[in-house]
């Protein structure tokens, strides 16, 4: 009796092993553990600018389950969307709650983006091998601003109307087909019931997929390369014996222990925000938005939310209906050229001149300023301002290629910086 | 190289951080489920229904609706009521032992007044709605009226109470309900009554 | 103890609100949705004198028991005067057809006024009509002017008029400006009672505009403090892990 029990415990044993043995015959699960997580080599060096990958992993996370609740509560129709909202709002359960957590979660999601962006442009992350991971995540950017545009309709608020009048409207700057082009895009001869299903449609399929699959792509590129850190130095060029980077550590459970402290930080944070100030003062959600959608009435002052504004500001700097819209669409396509437009020799700002480091701050001064009057009305100074600093924006990019060439650069260490 | 490792603090800190971040994990999760309850809303349209029962002529049925489904007050003639004494024998339960009743319901009528039933006409098999069959042996020999589930044959006497040998296992539910007054019932909700 | 100094110390950091509001000065309202005293006086006003044209359609009279502190046959004697059951959600009395024949526009739905205006813009708009006999009502507001909605609560405050003073602004073009209200025709009320029925009002309108507000607040601190928790536990795990790290 017990003999038998004890073959049974054997063959149990075995089976684990089996499954296991069974599974990743059929499936890579064990080889894909191992290249992308436990044997998935980052610098020692990453510091806390490293972490907002993981966090806009986590951020889009967030959006999509937040997101899926959602949507079973609203309705998608111009008679129903705003009602629906306020059901969400008042009559689901914790409804109020998944709601706020959706709304921060796309404000968070630019912030962590943005941040991601800045920490690349500082270590020059962008540079050879990583022009295509650059590019990938250029692509994420874009299909971001896509979604938080097409997002934004959905409550069928006075801003979420307006707004989409507006943006909608800019593609009737192309000459010839702009006007037929606006009409196909919101199927009507207004912003109407039509738009917002088909905007919903977009919303939640469509670009989430897309989205998805970048996000996928991205990090498939950043393992092949591998992750930049803030020397710049390429660490599989030193290798020990047995394969390992010499300045790598294992993603896990180095880096995901690191990532996971990031991210209870982040989320302290969040929560501060969705539970004391889901508004942020009407940057989060705008006042006007608390109102209904009326064709018929315009707010008094337009402004979309604070992450599109700097490319609003830019513009509506132009007095010229088509020039206004070519320089915003070229203030974001102009990042997709940041690998060939810089020359340096090197990639980190540890190891730059000072010209690098002063174009670098004077397009972050221009972004925030250009984002600050983005939210402003377009009158008499701000309107100069705002010039002011587009052209500041513009020849960070247009000038690249000379300051990167003439500035000074120091010798790059052979092995990354690490203090313990 | 490791000499100041100390791996029973390392393990207490993953295991720390492992069981916090569980259970803000499940916390988390909370919210998402408990969203599917009825919402307000739900509550509002599910909210009890005054009937009132005045015109109900003896041996009529009146069907009403509550929470999207059909509750049936049945005004019982005295041959009625004996014709569900008769039905005894033929019933699964028919001392109601099975909690398909309020307690204030658990008798021999299966009602607060023995002439007004009140129950949910949904069959206890696979939720149709049976249909009336009152006419004395209308069903066969020990038919003393009752109702009959049309989807796959089942039987329930003037109590709602279901025959044996029939696919539906359990009585009809009767559903919680109290008198304002003489002539009004009100279906859903019970407090104040013992 | 601790929990309530936490959380007004967060209450008083939180960023201050700043609402887009056209037209003329607004007041500070004294607004505090945790008074149920206050809550419960400006229901009572908002049911006898707005309800009439106006409806709250997101709000459930239940609701407003719950967190007004009300029991329900409290709330059915006090502020259900049509004949709603409690689940019911705040309608007025009036077709909107009728009322954009009267009025000249359907009142609007005042759910959501103090969230999308501010709570400051309620309390000032009700304070702030003016006697203008070249308005059909008789009256004008200085907070949101050519206001087609008479003065309603005027047996409270009475009548006023606005004194207006010319200034010559930088530009050197003299512009007439607002000086003070002059009080024509004694309501009621003193002006010190009548501001706090405002004050009660806008305090009633705020709560309904997120009746979930002194939840979440309430919830927030027990998450961060737990978030703070876990983030110790992890930050001093990640520390320990990397002294594998030289």
């Amino acid at each position: 009796m017990s003999s038998s029990h004890n073959d049974g415990a054997q063959v149990a044993g075995r089976g684990a092993g089996g499954f296991n043995r069974w599974l990743n015959k059929r499936f890579p699960l064990d080889k894909m553990l191992r290249e992308h997580i436990t044997e998935y080599y980052a610098s020692k060096n990453l510091n806390w600018w490293s972490v907002f990958g993981s966090l806009a992993l986590v951020v889009l996370v967030i959006q999509i389950v937040s997101g899926i609740f959602l949507t079973m509560s609203y309705k998608p129709a111009a008679a129903d969307a705003f009602a629906s909202v306020e059901y969400i709002m008042r009559d689901v359960n914790w409804g109020w709650l998944i709601r706020y957590m959706h709304s921060t979660g796309a404000s968070m999601f630019f912030v962590v983006v943005y941040v991601h962006m800045f920490r690349g442009m500082m270590y020059g992350s962008y540079k050879n091998p990583r022009e295509l991971l650059w590019i990938f995540g250029m692509f994420i950017y874009l299909a971001l601003a896509a979604e938080a545009f097409f997002g934004y309709l959905l409550p069928w608020g006075q801003m979420s109307y307006w707004g989409a009048q507006v943006i909608v409207s800019l593609f009737g700057a192309i000459p010839v087909v702009g006007e037929s082009l606006v009409e196909w895009i919101r199927g009507d001869f207004f912003i109407s019931d039509i738009t917002l299903n088909r905007f919903f449609a977009l919303h939640v399929i469509a670009i989430p997929l897309v989205l998805v699959g970048l996000v996928v792509v991205h990090i498939l590129a950043l393992h092949e390369v591998g992750s930049n850190n803030p020397d710049g130095v390429e660490i599989k060029e030193k290798k020990g014996p047995d394969g390992v980077p010499l300045d790598g550590v294992a993603f896990h459970p180095y880096h995901t222990a690191k990532d996971l402290v990031a991210f209870v930080a982040f989320a302290i944070v969040f929560a501060a925000i969705v539970f004391y100030a889901p508004e942020m003062g009407g940057y989060f959600l705008e006042h006007a938005n608390f109102e209904a959608a009326d064709p018929l009435k315009t707010p008094e002052h337009i402004a979309p939310v604070w992450y599109f504004t700097p490319f609003y500001a830019i513009l509506r700097a132009v007095p010229d209906k088509l020039g206004g819209v070519i320089l915003m669409g070229a203030a974001m396509i102009l990042l997709f050229f940041l690998p060939w437009l810089d020359r340096s020799p090197v990639k980190s700002i540890r190891y730059r001149g000072w010209m690098f480091k002063l174009a670098l701050a004077v397009f972050v001064v221009s972004f925030f300023v250009l984002g600050f009057l983005g939210t402003r009305p377009a009158t008499g100074v701000y309107t100069t301002l705002a010039r002011v600093f587009a052209v500041l924006y513009f020849a960070f990019f247009l000038l690249m290629p000379l300051y990167t060439k003439w500035d000074k650069t120091k010798p790059v260490p052979e092995r990354v910086v690490y203090h313990d | 190289m490791s000499q100041d490792l100390d791996l029973s603090r390392r393990h207490f800190l993953g295991v720390a951080t492992a069981v916090t971040g569980g259970v803000g994990a499940v916390m988390a999760a909370i919210p998402f489920l408990a969203s599917w309850k009825p919402s307000a809303r739900a509550q509002a349209l599910g909210a009890p229904v005054e009937v009132d029962i005045g015109k109900l002529e003896p041996g009529a049925l009146l069907k009403v609706e509550w929470r999207g489904k059909p509750v049936w007050i049945l005004r019982r003639t005295d041959p009625m009521l004996e014709g569900v004494r008769e039905s005894d024998p033929e019933c699964r339960d028919p001392d109601s032992e099975q909690p398909q009743q309020p307690e204030y319901a658990r008798n021999e009528y299966r009602s607060i007044k023995p002439e007004y039933l009140v129950v949910v006409g949904s069959c206890t098999h696979l939720g149709c709605s049976p249909v009336d069959r009152f006419e004395v042996g209308s069903l066969g020999p020990e038919w003393y009226g009752g109702f009959y589930c049309p989807c796959h044959g089942s039987k329930f006497d003037l109590a709602g109470r279901v025959f044996k040998g029939v696919p539906a296992p359990l009585n009809l539910l009767v559903p919680p309900h109290r008198y304002l007054s003489d002539t009004t019932i009100l279906i859903g909700s019970d407090s104040g009554v013992a | 103890m601790i929990r309530k100094i936490v959380i007004s110390a967060l209450l008083v950091t939180a960023p201050v609100m700043v609402h887009a509001a056209g037209g003329g000065h607004l007041e500070k309202a004294d607004i505090d949705i945790s008074n149920e005293a206050q809550l419960q006086r400006g229901a009572k006003y908002f049911v006898n004198y707005c309800l009439g044209c106006h409806s709250a359609q997101y709000v459930r009279y239940n609701r407003l028991a719950l967190d007004l502190g009300l029991t329900e046959d409290q709330l059915v004697e006090n502020i259900m005067f049509t004949g709603e059951r409690p689940h019911d959600t705040m309608e007025n009395a009036i077709p909107a057809v009728d009322s954009a024949n009267w009025f000249g526009r359907t009142p609007p739905d005042l759910s959501l006024t103090a969230r999308a205006r501010g709570g400051d813009w309620v309390y000032s708009f009700l304070k702030s009509f003016y006697l203008d006999p070249s308005k059909p009502t008789g009256t004008n507001n200085l907070v949101l002017p050519g206001a087609s909605m008479p003065h309603v609560l005027w047996d409270l405050q009475g009548l006023q008029k606005a004194v207006f003073r010319t200034e010559t602004g930088p530009d050197g073009v003299p512009h007439e400006v607002f000086d003070h209200f002059e009080l024509v025709e004694p309501g009621q009320l003193s002006p010190e009672q009548f501001d706090t029925v405002a004050a009660d009002l806008a305090t009633f309108l705020t709560y309904i505009s997120e009746p979930v507000k002194m939840q979440r607040q309430s919830l927030g601190i027990k998450v961060i403090l737990f978030l703070v928790v876990l983030f110790l536990f992890s930050y001093l795990y990640k520390k320990e892990l990397w002294k594998d790290v030289h």
